[in-house]
């Protein structure tokens, strides 16, 4: 006898669109609560191999949503973007502990580690938050209008592979090392790919931040 | 050009079948690769010379040697191999009178960011095949005298899980290397679905890192703490019969002020309670820039003895090879990287 494995229920694509170069929002049915921040296990078949994929959507939304890059020798995700509205997918109850906290936080993300915020920001919960997303790419600030209109300057776009005036040219962990000093008291919500998450947390310790306002979430 | 080092049995066969060569081949090749310690296919005098000639032309033989040794002052081994991601990781071994024990890494790197790991610190760059997993015992100096394997060098073996298990079957089959699964430890930190499926496939020991039994805490040192919590692991290790054959472990590094408190003596006894098993303290080696301290040994010392008196065996793992780099936690090639 074994610990019941997440269940796995099967839901109907709602829609799958192409938001920027080899990134993908997929919507499907909505059959049970979360907490924004929390991720689901996705398969493409009932028995197939299944990936965590960090929910993109708010929480009172009538649909789940997840924000994917396309790994081109990946199993999952070049099957997930041949996938059309009326498809089905398995997917698990939500689970995660990388949830929002009211107090005053640095956001920091990169690529589709952005998903868990945007959960948050589309919640209604964004106070006192100061978001830096990182990304290669101009175009792949996909959720650009909605973070400015509710974070204003607080939400800092950080480009290393493009240049634009309005945006720090460089990485988050850059952009991090530019700024003068850090603030002590706030809490340091990290998500994204490990080398992102651990060169950042490097350096908010070498800022002395103490290691318990980080929290880290990586896309293993 | 393909490897056969690193096959299967199974995929032996293929071989042979793809070639037009007689099926009984495949054990022959087998036994020369992993049975009998040699290095090119010409050795494999066996053959006919037709057969080698073809098998020559189609795969290499697969193995790797060292680019380099280092040697502690407590004849703990470091050796650096060359992988085909072109990037290099690091292998331990450590002999301890008739104890011959190697630690062999699974991947490039690592991503899973513990925060008091050097390996986590170097990022990701590629999965080991199952060849290059048992090359790093294959191709080392001491590889006669091995007695048990360690899945504990860079990377979460788990997070590798398919040639982890390829490599698990070679070592343990008769065809392969005729391992006692028993001699085997593969550690974790926990990723629940592969655990689970390398506990239905496999029978080698399991080492969990726990770390710190409160989920607050462990999620500071372990992200993953964030996805698969401690108490699911644990629900799913009691569901699973250890304590017999097979042994599971809890690997406990020690930091001062953190984790080896009185409270975490007591707690856990709690989450542990039920669970046939033993915890291993490790003394926290330190990082460059890390914020974490090393208990002292007296302290050490004295959780130990109070988890032995709540009744679970516990042990203190002696620091081995820490003057090479190579004791727990302290594997790393990102200097090889910033170079290549
Ligand atoms: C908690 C959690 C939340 C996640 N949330 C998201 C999310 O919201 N959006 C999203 O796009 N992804 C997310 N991921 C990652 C996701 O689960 C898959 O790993 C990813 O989509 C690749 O799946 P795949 O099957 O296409 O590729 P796989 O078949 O798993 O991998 C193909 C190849 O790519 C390599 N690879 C895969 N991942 C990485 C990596 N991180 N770094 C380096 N190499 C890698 C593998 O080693 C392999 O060689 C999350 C992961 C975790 C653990
Ligand atoms: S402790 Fe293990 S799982 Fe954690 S970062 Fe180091 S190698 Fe990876």
């Amino acid at each position: 006898m074994h610990v019941q494995q997440h269940t796995l229920t099967r839901q109907s694509v709602l829609y799958s669109e192409k938001i920027a170069e080899d990134v993908f929002i997929l919507g499907f049915q909505k059959n049970f609560d979360f907490e924004p921040g929390q991720v689901v296990g996705i398969s493409v078949e009932e028995n197939g191999p299944r990936r965590l994929y960090s929910i993109c959507s708010g929480k009172e939304e009538d649909h789940i949503a997840i924000l994917y890059n396309v790994v081109d020798e990946g199993y999952l995700t070049p099957r997930l973007s041949s996938l059309f509205a009326g498809d089905s997918i398995w997917v698990t109850e939500p689970r995660g502990d990388f949830l929002y906290d009211p107090g005053p936080s640095f956001w920091i993300a990169s690529g589709t580690g952005i998903a868990p915020f945007y959960s948050m920001l589309k919640s209604g919960n964004f106070d006192r938050k100061i978001l830096l997303h990182g990304e290669r790419h101009l175009e792949k600030f996909y959720f650009y209008d909605e973070f400015y209109d509710t974070l204003g300057h607080n939400y800092i776009r950080c480009c290393s592979g493009e240049e634009d005036p309005a945006v720090f040219h460089g990485r988050v962990t850059g952009y991090l090392r530019s700024l003068p000093s850090l603030p002590l008291h706030y809490k340091y919500y990290l998500c994204g790919r490990a080398e992102m998450v651990v060169e950042t947390r490097d350096i908010l310790i070498e800022r002395d931040i103490p290691f318990n306002h980080i929290i880290s979430e990586i896309y293993f | 050009m393909e490897s056969l080092f690193g096959k299967t049995l199974d995929e032996l066969r293929d071989v042979t079948v793809i070639l037009g060569l007689p099926s009984y081949t495949a054990k022959q090749i087998a036994d020369w690769l992993y049975g009998k310690h040699v290095f090119s296919i010409d050795d494999m005098t066996n053959l006919s010379l037709s057969a080698r000639k073809q098998l020559k032309e189609n795969y290499k033989f697969g193995t790797e040697a060292c680019s380099k040794v280092q040697t502690s002052i407590d004849g703990t081994k470091k050796y650096l191999f060359n992988t085909s991601v072109n990037k290099y990781i690091e292998t331990a071994y450590i002999p301890d009178s008739d104890r011959h024990t190697v630690c062999v890494s699974t991947q490039v790197g690592c991503k899973m960011g513990c925060l008091f790991c050097m390996t986590g610190k170097q990022g990701f760059q590629g999965n080991l095949t199952a060849g290059e997993i048992l090359n790093q015992l294959h191709s080392i100096e001491e590889s006669s005298r091995i007695t048990n394997i360690v899945y504990m060098g860079m990377g979460e073996p788990l997070d590798n899980l398919e040639p982890v298990l390829k490599s698990l079957e070679i070592l343990t089959s008769e065809w392969g290397y005729a391992m006692s699964p028993r001699r085997i430890t593969v550690s974790t930190i926990g990723l629940l679905p592969a655990m689970r499926e390398f506990l239905e496939k496999s029978e080698a020991h399991l080492a969990v890192s726990l770390h710190s039994p409160f989920e607050e805490e462990r999620k500071m040192l372990m992200p993953v703490q964030q996805v698969y919590p401690l108490n699911e692991v644990l629900q799913e290790i009691r569901s699973w019969d250890f304590g017999k054959q097979r042994r599971v472990s809890f690997e406990y590094i020690m930091f001062r002020g953190l984790n080896d408190t009185p409270e975490h003596v007591k707690e856990l006894t709690k989450i542990l309670s039920g669970i046939r098993c033993r915890i291993n303290l490790i003394r926290f080696h330190p990082i460059p820039d890390t914020p974490l301290d090393t208990s002292s040994d007296e302290t050490i010392s004295a959780f130990k003895d109070a988890l032995n008196d709540k009744g679970i065996t516990t042990t203190i793992r002696a620091s081995r090879g820490e003057d090479i780099y190579a004791a727990c936690g302290l594997l790393s090639t990102k200097k090889l990287l910033k170079k290549s």
